[in-house]
């Protein structure tokens, strides 16, 4: 190979944005073609770093806006290249547009997303707006709670959206400055390890296969463009699941570290628990053991592929507690949130007599502390006792001003 | 294809242009290629057409104006004869029409029910310019 490889201690202090920098340098990204934007920048400026000092072989793109930079992901994903890049935000937002031109088009793409609120007002610091905001684009969702997960993920990404049967792009996800910024001990892959992990990349319909001319982003009217939909929903529903369980398990042989589509945290016993997502599952982790302590059996779920959404897992994960509350980092804008309603949708039909209710919490950076965390799992056993919800069903956590609660 | 199901295309918003591999393309008349139904060679868009462009070969002196400017792609020429139109794919814009340089014009813009013969049998003189 004509790049030189990196050594690289067994664990090493990376932020969040670096892993996943070092992870697109492992699997030989082709082509990055991005824009800058915070908290996202040090992913795709440290791919370009990579590439400066040959330890990738490939091309930056540098483009003039995130709606071009993804437009140029899909022509080279198009055109038959590994292809990733990272954005945040607002960039995001601007890139919505192509994000379902990937998905339509069956292009396996990874694009880290470190999650960041949403203007105006205009704010730099992390909450789930942007991962919401991508939520219904036929795209693959993971979440990571720490630098780790953001390194492992990118791999699982790669060989998820590349497999000739899933053909789907990919976002990892990770919180803005709290785990993108936030440096930690990450157990690293060594680089041979780590790109047999993913594989060489295998072409489907490349527009570089002379020989099988293709037109890439065909136009369908009523006539054609319901059962593409389809055909992409069903995949989404019934093909992607297994392949995101098999990449987790040789993962796990490889490694030693196991994902789960929903991480389950102390719940075989547990009578309430938070279900989150992003470091909030550490710090929900960390009071619910404390709350046992208290003698309540709380227990915590995090999300770990937020799409396709795991229906069947959360029923398995819920089916016994007793009481749950659904975290939101996302403004609903005149809704319950997003989890709040998703969960009811999975428990809705079942036998359970769980108590549901929602919490909207830590826009645009705001905190979430153990105190919050210690007064909600209290609030959730009070709801246990008394056999109902003794609260509206969505309330606010952490914000100033007189207590807001709704529904 | 009319009645294929969700299930039963490739994935992706993607369509083949011919049938199996092809080798020298650009070496290979358009009729003697393998378009596949989906490409759009195979569609017919002469509904967007409401005037149509009629060849009336007798004036024509195949410089190859009209195949050069067509957008469309819509003058056959072969050997560097034109020998007309294709009538599936031409819009109807005219700009055959506006090149052609031959007195009186070998292509001329008709409504779209004009009749071919009909209008190549009334086909406008020779103009004399006036000095």
């Amino acid at each position: 190979m004509a790049f030189d490889k990196m050594e690289l201690r067994d664990i090493e202090v990376w932020d969040g944005n670096f892993a996943a920098a070092q992870a697109l340098r492992q699997c030989q990204i082709d082509v990055v073609a991005a824009y800058p934007i915070t908290p996202s920048t040090p992913i795709v400026e440290g791919y370009a770093k990579f590439l400066a000092d040959n330890y990738v072989e490939g091309e930056f793109v540098m483009v003039e806006s995130e709606h071009a930079a993804m437009s140029g992901c899909i022509g080279a994903a198009a055109a038959g290249g590994r292809v990733a890049t990272a954005t945040s935000s607002q960039g995001f937002a601007l890139m919505v547009e192509t994000l379902y031109q990937a998905s339509g088009m069956r292009l396996p793409i990874v694009l880290n997303v470190v999650n960041r609120a949403l203007a105006a007002p205009l704010n730099v610091n992390g909450d789930h707006s942007d991962m919401y905001l991508g939520r219904d684009s036929g795209w693959i969702q993971f979440d990571s709670y720490c630098p780790q997960d953001a390194y492992d993920l990118n791999f699982i990404a790669f060989r998820v959206a590349e497999d000739h049967d899933v053909r789907l792009p990919c976002m990892v996800h990770q919180d803005g400055f709290m785990t993108s910024h936030t440096a930690q001990g990450v157990h690293t892959m060594d680089d041979d390890t780590a790109y047999s992990f993913v594989g060489d990349f295998k072409p489907m319909n490349d527009m570089l296969d002379f020989e099988h001319p293709v037109t890439h982003g065909v136009q369908t009217e009523e006539d054609w463009h319901f059962e593409h939909k389809a055909r992409q929903h069903n995949d989404l529903m019934t093909k992607v699941m297994p392949k995101i369980q098999a990449a987790f398990d040789d993962f796990k042989t490889l490694t030693g570290r196991e994902y789960n589509i929903v991480e389950r945290y102390d719940m075989d016993d547990a009578d309430v628990c938070v279900v989150c997502m992003g470091t909030s599952v550490e710090t929900a982790r960390e009071v619910a053991l404390e709350m046992r302590a208290k003698g309540i059996k709380a227990g915590v779920v995090g999300i770990r592929v937020v799409r396709p959404f795991p229906f069947f897992e959360i029923q398995e994960a819920l089916k016994d507690v007793k009481a749950i509350a659904a975290l939101d980092r996302s403004a609903p804008g005149g809704a319950p949130g997003m989890l709040f309603n998703e969960i009811a949708g999975c428990l809705f039909n079942t036998d359970t007599k769980a108590l549901l209710s929602g919490y909207i919490y830590g826009l645009g950076g705001r905190d979430l502390t153990k105190k919050h965390l210690v007064d909600l799992f209290t609030e959730l056993q009070a709801n246990v006792d008394a056999g109902k919800v003794l609260t509206p069903l969505q309330q606010f956590i952490g914000v100033r001003g007189p207590k807001l609660q709704f529904l | 294809m009319a009645n294929t199901g969700w299930d039963e295309f490739e994935i992706g918003a993607m369509l083949r242009t011919f049938e199996g591999s092809i080798d020298d393309i650009a070496g290979t008349l358009q009729e003697d290629r393998k378009y596949t139904e989906n490409s759009s060679f195979s569609a017919s868009v002469a509904d967007w057409r409401i005037e149509k462009p009629i060849f009336a070969k007798d004036y024509c002196i195949d410089c190859q104006f009209c195949w050069i400017y067509c957008p469309d792609i819509s003058i056959i020429s072969r050997d560097k004869k034109m020998i007309g139109i294709d009538m599936d794919h031409c819009k109807g814009c005219g700009i055959c029409v506006e090149v052609c340089p031959t007195n009186p014009k070998s292509l001329l813009m008709f409504p779209e029910q004009a009749d071919e013969e009909t209008e190549i049998a009334q086909w406008p003189a020779k103009e004399t310019k006036e000095k």
